[in-house]
């Protein structure tokens, strides 16, 4: 299984990178973690006419935490964003969620705003974006726009990124002070994609949100003004979720996993 | 003084080329070759209008692009039907490269050789293929009704239609006191070696001859085939066997297109060719197996002692059958495991759809038999409400009835003769093993965290050790190293140490002068392969053989040499020795020396065996009649019969009452394989085999779409396990010597897998209270179970 | 279109290379038929068996998974870097074979790299604690278990010859 040729790109800054992509439009595809593109190069199932390989490009690979948000640059890979220290104590619901993706030697190489990019409705950092009220950075080379997590996943494996476009970073807002939070999920094996996932949210004031993976075509955010009401919180999830059958596992269980694992997110974040 | 390595744990040769990154595994040679890629067919079942490759000729690198009009002579032919037998009335083989008809998808259609395999590639991606398509058969089910047929002549999807049995199997059961029926299903799985298959092939012009190296576990049938297929002598072929890594059956299949096709066209190109399967190729044209639909009736008395036993199953063989009923007939036989069936009666249908074609995997039939059987077992207990392991004790048959024969006749057209194994015993092991008795106490105390756990167990016999023979040949060089072959093959079974050790014990030399090559037709001509669990039995017990009589005549050179009785001397340590005086010896390279009588000396040592040298006696020839020159033997071993090994796993698992998840908690194995010859390498081949087992049971199938395409034709969606999916494993030892070899082994290399589908379903219904009937098992499924259940409560 | 060369340059096993390759060509082709470097095996080529496993400027990566060209300036450890200076097993390769905790060979090199960077963070793991670090590398043949011993086998003979 061997991808077929393109037209190579190696900038060596974002500006060359920016020029690049805005010369090529619709024909280039941005190369970074290439986790998930790289095979499906590989299979065929996708054959860009350009790669664009920022893995070249200094300064996009950082973590940069204040007071009110953690920014994750574009080269960040997930086992950086992972073991940051600072990151974790600002919101660790991002390490709860990335010891979740893949297996580590994955993690090493694939990058958290390429995970974001790659928007699978299975993945969790789409729901950790959302969860933390978070945003996208899109870069051209004649300018910059922030697109909010709820308008940046636009449907399974789509996001909104233009033609000619870089996302340079994401960013993540603290969540109040005093709030908890949690990553679950259920898998076929370690590692897998899950079948059904679930992030949360709690805040201080007892209410919740939970943005759940894996069964509708991104991920799913509920918010629970009494996280208490059980029988409040399963309508709200079941109207939220529009979860499909494949090989892995029925809609109906999918379904009844979301409740579950909500319900579990829930217990463990009160827990923490 | 040498210790005696048979029994022991003896760490493998293999090792140091292997963990070093030294191995040779097929796509570590030819780097020079030209690369090959398949155009390969999209759609289950069609007819081909027309290949158009006029837009792949451009591609820079391409060398050729050959389609079956290209096939000249027997290469055009079918591909052989390996193991005829009489029911097999309907067999159908494929083309190497498809010529009018596809029949599932990844048939072969054409082949390109290009300067790599990006470039090979990048051409076939570029080969236009006009189709007429057909409906495509998917499933036993669909293949059974045949509504469409994937043979046009080829009635009913029925490639064969077999029936055995020991007497009126109906009347008995209608007779017994009780009756049952169950309806059971076995979905397929598949080998998946982490390496895939490989070919590469070189043709010396010069000399006229062909040598191939194929990733396979056959190297001695490759050979006749491809000298068959290609019309070329057979001793201008040698075909040698690299490190493989795995087969577990699916690379027994012999001839593949692409060990015919690859020196095809390095004879054609006058170049090296070779191919290197991928992934998604090998989910897709080499093989599965597993997949099969039981319908049991069984007849029992008041004591659950079986009266009448009557199975009908459909086997479900893919689209083309060159390996035979090999599968289904394992099944039909060893489904009876350690039981006195009463009355037995098998049939089935084997069947064609269009999908990968079924060889045997690992078990080769018997994880559905003993899944069958295990499953009736239980059904069994719980309508008597009686203890599983009651039940199945009472229908054991018992260590003094060995041999006990089935009435059967075995996958290799022998009688089905169990030679030993003492069930009753193994049984207690087991329980002993994993504390039946002590399980309810156990659940109670599980219940009352809220948790909910099963245990089950299963039992299988397996006729291991399958002929017609194997051989060794040993040659003791003049500097003492022990060179030893074997014709049949290694896939990471540990082969070279297993042997070493059976040699240097039976030879009397230091483990570490002893050399093994495995599956390479120059050093070894006559073999069958590796399968069937026989190496130990088949291999072993030719190279001890063959040990014994080389080194009877070390002791008669060695006799003469020393002037003494050869009853008066012993091999240790590589010197023959007088007993009790061991300063007078001669070492096993002198007496090599001295075996090959010279007219000239082309060393030091030689020269003591040149004519003028050695005290010889005038009035003898040099070499009497019947004797040979050279340190060195060839013997074979062929058994009348199968030697039967025999286990029993017990499992105990927790399933999550909200998710339904599936944990296995404990996994406990007692095995019988006769006498270890080193416990370590059959230990990690019973870990190997219960994690396919275990992934059998609750992770891998193959996925097929009613349109016949493989939805999970990778890694990422056909679930092998990882280690966190694979409980520690337990193992404890019975030792019943086969009475059919010299060395007392059986086979071991299956074990593991055999009855894994057994018995984690009879533990997850032991914990649920629900009837399992089909394996595998996802916690989805076993949440539609528990709702079914729920619905009609 | 045809392959255009790009040049790379990065070391492998501490040696430097310069090299120029189609954009298009996997770490692990370049590896195994440009270097000849045939100790890391390729499994699926889609990232799921870590058979291609090497070390990557220190960290595990998947071989299958990288073009050649994107590592400009890294440093590459595969199998064979593991091994000891004479080229006799390393520490981590030993304790495998000690262990039998290989039987084909041919997931090997992607557990002893993994293994060997995973003992640089985690001196001295359990027994639950092993079987984590190896969750990512398929073994069909071994069953795990003897691969979860080679590990904490590998954590005693690193520590041995820790000066």
């Amino acid at each position: 299984m061997k991808p077929a040729a393109f037209a190579y790109h190696r900038p060596r800054s974002l500006a060359e990178a920016l020029d690049v992509l805005a010369e090529l439009g619709a024909d280039g595809k941005v190369l970074a973690g290439g986790q998930s593109l790289v095979p499906l190069m590989s299979m065929r199932l996708s054959s860009p006419a350009a790669l664009v390989d920022v893995n070249h490009v200094p300064g996009l690979d950082t973590v940069e935490v204040d007071q009110d948000t953690v920014r994750v640059g574009a080269l960040a890979r997930h086992t950086r964003v992972e073991h940051d220290e600072a990151a974790y104590a600002a919101a660790p619901l991002l390490r709860q969620a990335l010891q979740l993706v893949a297996h580590p030697t994955i993690r090493n190489r694939g990058t958290s705003v390429g995970s974001l990019v790659h928007a699978d409705p299975a993945s969790e950092l789409p729901a950790v974006l959302c969860l933390l009220d978070g945003h996208v950075t899109l870069r051209t080379a004649d300018g910059s726009r922030d697109v909010a997590a709820e308008h940046f996943f636009r449907g399974p494996m789509e996001c909104d990124l233009r033609p000619g476009e870089l996302a340079v970073s994401a960013t993540f807002r603290r969540p109040a002070a005093g709030s908890r939070t949690a990553f679950v999920e259920v898998a076929r094996r370690h590692g897998d994609y899950a079948i059904c996932g679930v992030g949360a949210v709690v805040s201080p004031d007892g209410a919740a949100r939970v943005a759940l993976v894996g069964v509708g075509d991104g991920p799913a955010l509920v918010r629970l003004t009494d996280a208490e009401d059980t029988g409040r919180t399963r309508s709200l999830v079941d109207a939220a979720i529009e979860p499909e059958a494949d090989i892995h596992a029925s809609a109906d269980y999918r379904r009844h996993l979301a409740h579950v694992l909500v319900r579990r997110c829930l217990d463990e974040a009160r827990a923490a | 003084m040498t210790t005696k390595l048979f029994g022991e744990r003896v760490p493998r040769v293999e090792d140091a080329r292997l963990v070093t990154g030294n191995g040779r595994f097929l796509d570590d040679l030819g780097h020079d070759a030209l690369e090959a890629a398949f155009v390969r067919s999209p759609h289950a079942h069609a007819r081909i209008l027309d290949i158009d490759v006029s837009d792949a000729l451009d591609v820079d690198g391409l060398v050729a692009i050959y389609t079956y009009e290209d096939l000249d002579g027997r290469a055009g032919e079918h591909l052989p039907l390996l193991i005829p037998h009489p029911t097999l009335t309907h067999g159908r083989t494929q083309h190497a490269l498809a010529a009018e008809e596809v029949n599932h998808v990844g048939e072969a259609i054409a082949m390109v050789v290009a300067t790599s395999r990006y470039v090979a590639e990048d051409a076939a991606a570029r080969i236009r293929v006009e189709y007429d398509f057909l409906p495509a058969v998917i499933g036993v089910e669909a293949a059974r009704e045949a509504a469409d047929l994937v043979h046009e002549d080829v009635p009913g999807n029925v490639a064969a239609h077999m029936v055995q049995q020991t007497g009126d199997a109906d009347a008995a059961i209608d007779a017994a006191a009780h009756v049952l029926e169950l309806d059971l299903e076995i979905e397929r799985s598949a080998s998946m070696p982490l390496e895939g298959k490989g070919v590469l092939a070189r043709w010396d012009a010069d000399d006229e001859s062909l040598l191939v190296h194929t990733s396979t576990q056959t190297s001695t049938s490759v050979r006749q085939a491809i000298a068959a297929k290609l019309g070329l002598p057979v001793d201008r072929v040698e075909v040698v066997t690299p490190d493989v890594g795995g087969g577990f059956g699916v690379k027994i299949v012999h001839p593949w297109p692409e060990e015919l096709l690859v020196p095809w066209a390095a004879i054609r190109l006058g170049r090296p060719v070779k191919w290197t399967e991928d992934r998604r190729e090998h989910f897709v044209s080499s093989a599965h197996e597993r997949g099969q639909l039981h319908h049991v009736r069984v007849g029992y008395d008041d004591d659950g002692v079986l009266a009448g036993l009557s199975v009908r199953f459909w086997h479900d063989n893919g689209a083309y059958i060159p390996y035979g009923l090999i599968v289904p007939i394992i099944t039909s036989t060893q489904l009876l495991g350690p039981y006195k069936p009463g009355v037995y009666r098998v049939e089935f249908d084997s069947l064609y759809t269009n999908t990968v074609i079924v060889t045997p995997y690992r078990g080769a039939g018997r994880p559905q038999g003993c899944f069958v059987m295990e499953r009736v077992m239980d059904a069994i207990a719980a309508e008597r409400g009686l203890d599983r392991t009651v039940v199945r004790r009472r229908n054991f048959i018992a260590p003094d009835e060995m041999p006990y024969d089935q009435g059967l006749v075995f996958q290799d057209g022998r009688p089905l003769v169990y030679d030993s194994g003492d069930f009753p015993a193994s049984l207690d092991k087991l329980k002993e093993l994993v504390g039946w008795d002590d399980f309810t106490a156990y659940r109670d105390r599980a219940r009352a965290q809220g948790r909910t756990v099963g245990i089950g167990l299963a039992c299988y016999v397996e006729g291991t050790g399958v002929g017609p023979y194997e051989g060794g040949h040993l040659r003791v060089e003049t500097d003492g190293t022990v060179v030893v072959s074997t014709g049949l093959t290694s896939q990471g079974q540990g082969h070279q140490t297993m042997l070493a050790q059976i040699v240097a014990d039976e030879l009397g030399v230091p483990f570490e002068r002893v050399r093994v090559t495995t599956g390479d037709t120059r050093r070894f001509k006559y073999a069958v392969g590796t399968f069937a669990s026989r190496t130990a039995v088949m291999s072993g017990s030719a190279v001890a053989l063959t040990a014994r009589r080389v080194r009877e005549k070390a002791l008669a050179i060695a006799a003469q040499a020393l002037e003494v009785d050869a009853t008066d001397l012993e091999v240790v340590d590589g010197h023959v020795q007088v007993k009790g005086s061991p300063s007078s010896q001669i070492d096993l390279g002198a007496v090599a020396v001295l075996s090959n009588p010279l007219r000239y000396a082309f060393d030091e040592a030689a020269a003591r065996a040149t004519q003028f040298a050695a005290p010889a006696d005038p009035d003898r020839p040099p070499i009497e009649a019947g004797e040979r020159p050279g340190l060195e033997g060839t013997e074979y071993y062929s058994p009348p019969r199968s030697t039967f090994a025999n286990g029993m796993h017990a499992v105990v698992v927790e399933t999550d009452a909200d998710t339904a998840e599936i944990k296995v908690l404990r996994y406990c194995v007692v095995h019988d394989c006769g006498t270890l010859i080193n416990p370590m390498i059959v230990e990690g081949q019973i870990h190997g085999g219960v994690a396919q087992g275990v992934g059998g049971a609750l992770y891998e199938r193959m996925e097929y779409a009613p349109d016949g395409q493989l939805l999970n034709a990778s890694f990422m969606d056909f679930l092998m396990p990882y280690a966190t999916e694979v409980p520690e494993i337990e193992i404890d030892h019975l030792v019943t010597p086969s009475p059919l070899n010299p060395l007392g082994v059986k086979g071991a290399g299956e074990a593991g897998v055999i009855p894994g589908a057994a018995a984690i379903a009879s533990a997850i219904e032991d914990a649920e209270g629900i009837t399992i009937t089909r394996m595998p098992i996802s916690p989805s499924e076993l949440f539609e179970l528990r709702r079914a259940r729920k619905d009609s409560a | 279109m045809s392959d255009v060369l790009v040049e790379v340059s990065f070391s492998v096993n501490g040696a430097p290379y310069d090299l120029e390759v189609p954009a298009r060509r996997l770490l692990s082709d370049v590896l195994r038929h440009d270097l000849l470097l045939t100790g890391t095996h390729v499994g699926c080529e889609h990232g799921v068996c870590g058979a291609c496993t090497v070390l990557l400027d220190g960290a595990p990566v998947r071989a299958c998974l990288i073009f050649a060209v994107s590592l400009d300036g890294s440093a590459i450890t595969t199998t064979e870097g593991c091994r000891a200076p004479d080229g006799g097993m390393g520490p981590v390769q030993r304790a495998f074979h000690e262990c039998h905790a290989l039987q084909c060979g041919f997931c090997t090199p992607g557990f002893v790299t993994t293994v060997t960077d995973y003992l640089r963070h985690h001196p001295a793991p359990s027994r639950e604690e092993a079987r984590e670090a190896i969750a990512g590398n398929l073994c069909r043949c071994t069953g795990y278990q003897n691969i979860v011993a080679a590990v904490q086998r590998a954590a005693e003979l690193v520590e041995g010859e820790r000066p």
